[in-house]
């Protein structure tokens, strides 16, 4: 990974929260209080502006440089959780310093566990981790065996797939909808749609 | 929907303009990040740091000042702040004998501040307010909710802070007020977020919605409307059980309007509470009644109790200097 590519990943992820404003907004409605697209897009776009300065960092600096404009631009719950996953995956790549797939999946599912110590949440709770969980534990089960770079890919948006479209019939028990009961039941959850969005873009940058 | 708005992006820090120069013989506001502090520097004393959700005014920065707060971060409207927020804001107030901020339990303010206090290069500690005894939780926390009686706590905070007394002391007794502090509100109407342009809840005119938070994010259960002394004696009934006092519990009665109800229902309210509460033999000894933690425009009221004891009383009654609260100066 260098900073070229975390910029086009930026890039992919800001089009496609940009082209489901209206998905994102209406399941945010449903069961939020409707400002996740809102919060998404204005975290994208400070990404996206930042490019400049991105290109001119290694893979770590820059994804630090990211968690700390999250952190400071997107506010309540989600800035610190989305922040959280990639100050948590900086910390890796600069320990590791290499750049194998296998320190790439140890990387992502460090950040994913950063989210779930921030937020005190674990899978099954409605939330993006219901997502999150899941691909972090496909990708490293993946690098261990060898699997091609286009293998991986394949699956991880498949098990984003099936991640997201599982929090449909979860009762929320943290986040947001937590308080909404059995009325949460039947609806996705915003934040794992957004995870799993992010996800398919980054798996199908070319 | 109907208000006092220019740009609706330049509502927050149009109106902490105007705050900082209304009120610019107790406080100086900073922008970029946002947040505002005392006009003049505490020195001697523990630094107390709150912040939330715009909205809810004049919590917080309206209790800035002697005796109460040392710094305040707003956030966006029902928005927490960032932690970059609160560190300008702990460079700027703190003299070496460490910070408290004051949170409200809300999952997005106990992160941001969380991080605040992970990366702040001095000692922190925090007190969290969940004083709002509705209900366990709701759409915007795990466990109860931080509402009105957080003033107190901030009040009380403050006072101890003033004596110079240390870090641990000053967390100590702000979980000790929240312990003793329980409040429920009730909505008539929704409120308006102005970036959202429409109410946040549809509620008719046949209705009330019981334990509602300062969001206007549900409570217990909507429930048909009715006369006040009926509402309020539900209210009161919910708060008892919270707390349980013992017999001839010494106490501070606290009616919070939401924004849009007059002061003239808020004394109404504060008659049948007050009587109420007599006939479950606590003994109102302090009072404050007023809009104090707004939810914008919604109208309706919370009420809330502290049960006292001779340190509480102590702190409650010393002299406070702010734009909200003064007495004793």
């Amino acid at each position: 990974m260098n900073a070229s590519l975390i910029v086009a990943a930026a890039i992919a992820i800001q089009d496609t929260i940009l082209k489901h404003e209206a998905d994102l907004e209406s399941l945010d409605r449903a069961i939020g209080d409707g400002d996740h697209y809102i919060n998404m897009k204005r975290g994208a776009g400070a990404i996206v502006d930042m490019q400049q300065e991105l290109s001119t960092l290694s893979a770590d600096a820059a994804l630090n440089k990211i968690g700390m404009k999250l952190l400071s631009t997107i506010g309540g719950a989600s800035g610190p959780l989305l922040a959280s996953f990639f100050m948590g995956m900086a910390k890796v790549l600069k320990e590791k310093g290499d750049a194998s797939i296998d320190t790439y999946a140890q990387a992502f599912a460090t950040g994913v566990d950063t989210i779930r110590q921030r937020g005190k949440a674990d899978i099954g709770e409605k939330t993006m981790l219901d997502v999150l969980i899941p691909v972090a534990a496909k990708f490293t089960a993946m690098a261990t065996q060898n699997a091609s770079s286009e293998e991986i890919r394949a699956a991880l948006i498949t098990t984003a797939q099936q991640g997201m479209l599982a929090t449909k019939d979860l009762i929320a028990t943290k986040g947001r909808a937590a308080g909404l009961g059995e009325r949460a039941i039947g609806h996705i959850d915003p934040g794992a749609k957004s995870c799993q969005l992010m996800i398919e873009a980054v798996c199908k940058i070319a | 929907m109907k208000k006092f708005i220019n740009k609706v992006d330049d509502i927050l820090v149009e109106s902490l303009s105007g705050f900082a120069l209304a009120h610019s013989d107790l406080v100086q506001l900073n922008l970029d990040p946002n947040f505002l502090t005392r006009k003049q520097k505490a020195t001697h004393k523990v630094a107390i740091i709150s912040g939330g959700g715009s909205g809810h005014e004049p919590l917080h920065a309206g209790y800035l000042g002697f005796g109460m707060l040392d710094a305040a971060c707003p956030g966006h409207v029902f928005t927490s702040p960032t932690p970059d927020q609160m560190l300008a804001a702990a460079e700027a107030v703190h003299a070496d004998k460490g910070v408290l901020f004051i949170v409200k339990n809300y999952a997005g303010d106990v992160m941001n501040f969380e991080m605040a206090a992970e990366m702040l290069p001095f000692e922190s500690a925090t007190v969290l307010t969940s004083d709002d005894c509705a209900v366990i939780n709701s759409t915007y926390t795990t466990g109860r909710r931080g509402v009105a009686g957080t003033v107190i706590v901030e009040k009380c905070v403050g006072s101890l802070a003033e004596t110079g007394a240390d870090l641990q002391a000053c967390k100590a007794l702000g979980d000790k007020v929240n312990s003793r502090t329980a409040s429920m509100g009730v909505a008539l109407t929704s409120c308006t977020v102005p970036a959202a342009g429409r109410p946040t809840f549809d509620i008719n005119d046949t209705e009330l919605e019981m334990g509602v938070g300062i969001h206007g994010e549900p409570g217990r259960k909507r429930e048909t409307m009715r006369e006040a002394d009926a509402i309020i004696k539900d209210v009161i009934a919910a708060i008892m059980d919270a707390l349980k006092p013992a017999k001839n519990s010494e106490a501070l009665l606290l009616i919070n309007g939401f924004g849009a109800t007059p002061l003239m229902e808020l004394y109404l309210i504060y008659n049948t509470a007050a009587k109420l509460l007599n006939e479950h033999g606590i003994h109102i000894t302090r009072s404050l009644v007023g809009n104090y933690t707004t939810a914008l425009d919604m109208a309706g009221a919370s009420v809330t109790l502290c049960l006292l004891d001779d340190e509480i009383k102590q702190h409650w009654d010393s002299a406070v200097h702010t734009p909200a609260l003064r007495w004793g100066v």
